[in-house]
């Protein structure tokens, strides 16, 4: 029953959408706010990479945004998951010594290349989110391979986080009393054009939004893996 | 044949929201909805990314001197996708969380033995 009015109401959606779009060109023409974006991009906020001038520079007040609810996810995560019973360790088998060995000399070339990704953000493509999901997954990896030996440091992923999000917002307050006077806006010089000192407020907005969605990420993972 | 090459990206994008809309209205079990809610996000950002193709374009990066603005693909799209897929990484933990606490509670994962309802 609930199979046969799922598929009544797809072939009703498909309809719809087929008819609406058969109109539109694939491939052809961009926008004009991109064009803008394209040709103008360059001069005016010095990053290399478009999409990165698009994010942290033009629209980056949704950026703030962003990261606003990636952080109000990982609260709700922590509210629903919160228990006040702790289970005790089960008697798990102890990961073999090529594993552990392996997953710590992998540690650190994980967080090193995590932290290119995001540093480099305005010239080549990743930033800072893409970087924060690298720097998770190290420390996932530390979980799965070698578990039953520590945690992450909860004091230090907060105190990451928390300075993340504050070095946006202020750098955001500072553009208000400096340069063209609106929030967000980039008052730094540009610097030489495709080299890792340039673009003005970019890399150090992306550094931040890198510290914030890795810490963030990690503690995500460190519930799950509590709770499971 | 033509039609199938101009149009192959928003039909792979379709299937996957189609596939994904399947899932979430005739599964019963909680996980296989949440797979489904994932394969629509997929679908949604492949027809949003596709929107924006340029035939033979190159991606909106000037890291030569060679490179040409006027082949480069849409970057607005991209950047709307890279806020689209962190937020569908913040629905799906919220998802599985709400799963675990579902799931200690009532013992099961079947949305239709939970309270006896009927969807």
């Amino acid at each position: 029953m609930r199979k046969i009015i799922g598929i009544i109401l797809l072939i009703i959606i498909a309809w719809g959408i087929i008819i609406s779009l058969q109109n539109v060109p694939f491939g052809t023409s961009r926008s004009e706010v991109a064009d803008r974006y394209i040709n103008k991009g360059v001069e005016e906020t010095g990053a290399a990479n478009i999409v990165t001038s698009v994010v942290v520079n033009y629209r980056s007040l949704d950026t703030l945004g962003e990261v606003t609810i990636l952080f109000l996810a990982a609260i709700g995560l922590g509210a629903v998951l919160a228990t006040t019973i702790r289970k005790e360790d089960r008697d798990t088998e102890k990961a073999s010594l090529i594993l552990s060995t392996g997953c710590k000399f992998l540690f650190p070339f994980i967080l090193l290349f995590g932290a290119y990704i995001f540093i480099h953000g305005h010239l080549t493509p990743g930033g800072g989110f893409q970087g924060g999901a690298i720097i998770a997954s190290a420390f996932l990896l530390m979980y799965l391979g070698c578990h039953n030996e520590k945690r992450i440091n909860e004091t230090g992923i907060i105190i990451s986080e928390s300075l993340g999000g504050l070095v946006f917002v202020i750098i955001g307050l500072i553009g208000l009393a400096v340069g063209t006077h609106h929030f967000l806006n980039n008052f730094m010089p540009k610097g030489e054009f495709n080299t890792l000192l340039s673009a003005g407020i970019i890399p150090i907005i992306y550094i931040a939004i890198g510290f914030k969605v890795g810490s963030e990420l990690s503690r995500i993972i460190d519930q799950l893996m509590e709770e499971s | 044949m033509d039609f199938l090459h101009n149009y192959i990206y928003y039909i792979g994008a379709f299937g996957l929201i189609f596939i994904g809309i399947f899932i979430m209205i005739s599964k019963r079990n909680y996980i296989k909805v949440i797979i489904g809610l994932s394969i629509l996000d997929t679908g949604v950002n492949l027809f949003l990314i596709s929107v924006g193709y340029i035939s033979n374009g190159t991606a909106p990066i000037f890291s030569k001197s060679s490179i040409e603005a006027k082949n480069m693909v849409d970057p607005v799209p991209q950047a709307l996708v890279l806020t689209a897929i962190v937020i569908g990484v913040a629905v799906l933990a919220l998802a599985l969380s709400l799963a675990i606490r579902l799931y200690k509670h009532y013992g099961t994962l079947n949305l239709q033995k939970i309270k006896e309802q009927k969807w």
